[in-house]
C-alpha cells in the first residue's frame, strides 16, 4: 500500500532536487579544476619534495572510496568544533577529490608537450612558473579538454553518493519519493532518465573532442580516469 | 582533552573489521567474475554480432555508463521484488555491481577486440580454425592483453565502488564501519582506520593485478 501515487508533483519534486545535483557538480568541477591546476604544477615542479607531496595527495584521493572521504569530512568537521554540514562537507570533498583527478589529467597533458619547449623557454630565461603559464599550458589545454569533459560525467554521477551523508539531491529525493509512492520502477526509472540526460550529452561531447584530438598527441595518465559511482 | 583522537575503541573491534574486509573482497571478486563474463560476451556481440545484437548491447553500455551506480543499486534492489524476484540485499548488490562492471568491461574489451588486426582473423580462417577457436585464441587473448591495464584499473574502481552498497543494507567494510560508529561514537577515528584499510586493499589489488598480468602475458607481442 502506498501513501500516494507518482504524479506530476513527484516529478517536479525530483526535477527541483536535480538543481542541487547540478550545483554540487559545478562546485566540484570549479573547485576541483583550481586545485587540480595547483596539484599538476606541483607534480611537474623542479623540487622533488613538492612532486612527492602532490603524488601522495593523488594517491590518497584516488586510492580510497569517495564515500569514506565524505564521511571523514563530515565527522572530521565536528571533531574540529564545527557543526557538521552536508553541503560544506560535500563541497569540500568533491573539490579535493576532483583536484586529484584533474591534477592527473592536467599533468598528463603537460607532460605530452615536447620537452624541447621547456628547454627553449629556459634558454630564453623563463623561470618555472612563467614557462608553465605562458609556454606549456596554452599548448596543453587542447589535450586536457577531452578527459576534462569526460571527468565531468563522473562528477555528476558521483554526486549521488553525497545523498549518503544526508545531502538532499536527486538520489536522495528519489529514495524519499520511493518511500511514499512505493513505485520503484517508475521512480528510479525517471531518475535514471534525468541523470542520463545530464551525462549523455557530456559523454558524446567528450567522445567528439577525443576523436578530434586523437590524430595528434595522446594524453597518457597512469590510470584511466573513471570513477565508480 | 576532548578532541583528542582515540583509536583504542576502534582497534579492539579489529576482528569485525576483518569480517567487513572479507565481505568487501567477496563482493568485489564475485562482481568482477560476473562482470567480466558479461563484458566478454558483450564485446564479442558488439563487435561481431548482427545489428539486433550489437545495438541493444550499445544501449546497455551507454545507459549504465551515464547513470550513477547508486541508482542502479536502488533500481535492482527495489524493483525486482515488483516482478516477483525477491533478492537478499547481498545478492542484489552483487547483481547490480556485476551489471555495472559488465558495461565498462564491454566497452574496454571492445576496444581490445578492435585492436586485433583483421588480417590476423583472416589468417586464422584460412588455416581452417573453427569460429570458437578463432574468437577464443586469435581474438580474445590478444584483446585482453592489449587492454589489461585499463581492465585492472576498472577492477580496482570496482573494489572502491563496493563501499556504497551499504545504502541497500548489504554488508561490507563501510557498512561495518557505520555500525562501529554508532556503538563507539568515535566516528572520525573509525573512518581514518577504514580509509587506511581501503588504501592497503587498493595497493594490494594493484600489485596482484600487475603480477597476474606479468604471469599471464609472458610471451612477447
Amino acid at each position: 500500500m502506498s501513501l500516494r501515487d507518482f504524479g506530476p508533483n513527484e516529478l517536479i519534486f525530483l526535477l527541483m532536487a536535480t538543481r542541487w545535483t547540478i550545483l554540487l557538480a559545478l562546485i566540484g568541477f570549479a573547485g576541483g579544476g583550481v586545485i587540480g591546476l595547483v596539484i599538476a604544477a606541483l607534480r611537474v615542479a623542479p623540487l622533488p619534495a613538492l612532486r612527492w607531496l602532490a603524488g601522495g595527495y593523488i594517491q590518497f584521493f584516488m586510492g580510497t572510496p569517495i564515500l569514506i572521504q565524505l564521511f571523514m569530512a563530515y565527522y572530521g568537521s565536528s571533531l574540529l568544533g564545527f557543526r557538521p554540514d552536508p553541503w560544506v562537507s560535500a563541497a569540500l570533498t568533491f573539490s579535493l577529490n576532483g583536484g586529484a583527478f584533474f591534477g592527473e589529467i592536467f599533468r598528463g597533458s603537460i607532460e605530452a608537450v615536447p620537452k624541447g619547449q621547456w628547454e627553449a623557454a629556459t634558454a630564453l630565461g623563463f623561470r618555472f612558473l612563467p614557462t608553465l603559464r605562458l609556454v606549456i599550458l596554452p599548448q596543453a589545454v587542447k589535450l586536457m579538454l577531452p578527459p576534462t569533459v569526460g571527468f565531468m560525467v563522473q562528477i555528476v554521477k558521483t554526486t549521488s553518493v553525497a545523498s549518503l551523508i544526508g545531502l538532499t539531491e536527486l538520489a536522495r529525493a528519489a529514495t524519499q519519493v520511493n518511500t511514499v509512492t512505493f513505485q520503484p520502477v517508475l521512480v528510479f526509472g525517471t531518475v535514471s532518465v534525468i541523470y542520463f540526460m545530464l551525462c549523455w550529452p557530456l559523454s558524446l561531447y567528450a567522445g567528439y573532442l577525443e576523436r578530434k584530438v586523437g590524430q595528434g598527441l595522446r594524453v597518457r595518465t597512469k590510470q584511466p580516469l573513471l570513477l565508480a559511482g | 582533552m576532548q578532541t583528542a583522537l582515540q583509536f583504542g575503541p576502534v582497534l579492539i573491534h579489529l576482528d569485525r573489521l576483518l569480517v567487513g574486509v572479507s565481505q568487501t573482497i567477496q563482493l568485489t571478486v564475485l562482481s568482477i567474475l560476473f562482470g567480466t563474463i558479461i563484458g566478454t560476451l558483450g564485446a564479442i556481440g558488439r563487435s561481431f554480432g548482427p545489428r539486433w545484437v550489437s545495438w541493444p548491447i550499445a544501449a546497455y553500455v551507454e545507459l549504465i555508463r551515464n547513470t550513477p551506480l547508486l541508482i542502479q543499486l536502488y533500481f535492482v534492489f527495489f524493483s525486482l521484488p515488483m516482478f516477483g524476484l525477491k533478492l537478499s540485499s547481498g545478492s542484489a548488490a552483487i547483481l547490480a555491481l556485476s551489471i555495472h562492471l559488465g558495461a565498462y568491461a564491454t566497452e574496454i574489451l571492445r576496444a581490445g577486440v578492435e585492436s586485433v588486426p583483421v588480417g590476423q582473423i583472416e589468417a586464422a580462417k584460412s588455416l581452417g580454425l573453427s569460429s570458437y577457436r578463432i574468437i577464443r585464441h586469435v581474438v580474445l587473448v590478444p584483446a585482453v592483453r592489449a587492454v589489461y591495464p585499463s581492465l585492472s584499473a576498472q577492477f580496482i574502481l570496482q573494489l572502491m565502488g563496493t563501499s556504497i552498497v551499504g545504502a541497500i543494507a548489504a554488508e561490507e567494510l563501510t557498512a561495518m564501519a557505520n555500525n562501529l560508529v554508532m556503538e563507539s561514537f568515535r566516528s572520525f577515528e573509525v573512518y581514518i582506520v577504514i580509509a587506511v584499510i581501503y588504501f592497503v586493499l587498493v595497493q594490494a589489488a594493484s600489485l596482484i593485478f600487475a603480477g597476474l598480468g606479468r604471469l599471464l602475458f609472458r610471451w612477447r607481442a
